[in-house]
């Protein structure tokens, strides 16, 4: 078979693994599943044992940052193990994930016009 | 462990004739067609935490809608779409372990696992099914003051749709429907992509091309998928 054109043939991954490698790769898969679940776990026994109602403000603002925090170690684990992003190059790295700092922007935007609205809704309540 | 089998002096990269990224333009495209669906998702989330900011006061208590569990009657807060989490992100794992068969080009494993890639995505399917159901049927209701053709009534307003609900805000039910309902979609294609690439790794096309690449492709696709529900169980259901 010939594969000189095939450019995925060229870049495909782990053409020769040995044993060993693809045992580590595995032992890897392993514990990045145990992490994912064990963090879903917690965030549903949070969730349950420590409600909105039940919590003090601040309390429940700390919380919100733990779920924020959990919920970003999760995508990291998956997009850099499950989705291999950190076995390619780094220039693809950055590529893929620069654009992201528009969601932050977005962010911003958002609270900044909520809460805007909300005191434009409060003035026009007076 | 994933290096390009080529090796290009880093200053001649973007000399032309090999791929700057050591990957293949599929693969790339795969990754900028993911950019851009995570900015729709972004979008849809940022715009949810927008509405309830501005409502607060009339946004429900999701523990409060999401509490039931197939045949039972218990108070069962956040399990059921717990339990949701879980088989998206073991389907996930599976969607692993077939690409990574597709790298040592093991045909059996990759069938093997990527057919339980598909089941799993099924049962997800059904799993976000029967939530709608239970959403839309809805409870006892409430009693609450509508305007229907022009005239003030006050209606017995039970489950939702996309003009009333039971729960609060009109915008609750409607940011569920759309977040959850696009999302769904993309796990609907996703099965249907990862059933066609098993079927073409069944029939031995990858093996005559020498690499399972389009393994690797559908599987990120799938994790693309995970990743987005990780946001949506936090974003809409946690916080």
């Amino acid at each position: 078979m010939e594969h000189t054109h095939d450019q995925s043939y060229e870049y495909s991954h782990g053409h020769a693994r040995t044993p060993e490698q693809s045992r580590a790769v595995r032992r890897k898969i392993a514990l990045v599943t145990l992490l994912l679940s064990v963090i879903t776990v917690v965030e549903i026994l949070v969730g349950v044992y420590y409600s909105k109602t039940h919590v003090t403000p601040g309390t429940w603002t700390l919380i919100k940052w733990f779920y924020i925090v959990l919920t970003l170690v999760k995508a990291g684990y998956i997009v850099m193990v499950f989705m291999h992003l950190g076995d390619e190059r780094k220039n693809l790295r950055t590529t893929i994930l620069l654009p992201m700092l528009f969601v932050i922007y977005l962010i911003f935007i958002a609270l900044f016009e909520g809460e805007t609205i909300i005191q434009y809704v409060e003035e026009l309540m007076k | 462990m994933a290096q390009a089998t080529i090796d290009v002096p880093a200053k001649n990269l973007w000399g032309g004739g090999t791929s700057p990224f050591g990957a293949s333009y599929g693969k790339l495209m795969m990754w900028f067609f993911l950019i851009s669906d995570a900015f729709t998702f972004s979008s849809l989330l940022i715009s949810l935490g927008y509405a309830r900011h501005v409502h607060a006061d009339t946004w429900p208590l999701v523990e409060k809608v999401f509490f039931h569990f197939p045949f039972t009657h218990a108070h069962l807060p956040l399990l059921y779409v717990g339990l949701m989490t879980f088989i998206l992100i073991i389907s996930s794992v599976t969607m692993v372990l077939a690409v990574d068969a597709g790298h040592s080009n093991d045909k059996k494993g990759v069938l093997f696992w990527l057919g339980l890639t598909v089941v799993g995505g099924l049962v997800f399917l059904g799993s976000q099914a029967w939530e709608w159901y239970t959403f839309i049927v809805g409870g006892e209701g409430v009693m609450k003051t509508v305007v229907i053709d022009g005239e003030v009534k006050d209606v017995l307003i039970q489950g939702a749709n996309l003009q009333y609900n039971e729960y609060g805000h009109t915008l609750f039910a409607n940011f569920f429907f759309f977040i959850t309902g696009f999302h769904g979609f993309h796990v609907f294609s996703g099965v249907v992509i990862n059933a066609i690439v098993w079927w073409q790794a069944a029939e031995g096309v990858y093996e005559k091309r020498g690499h399972y690449e389009m393994v690797e492709k559908a599987g990120l696709y799938w994790h693309f998928v995970d990743l987005v529900w990780v946001f949506v169980f936090t974003f809409f259901y946690l916080l």
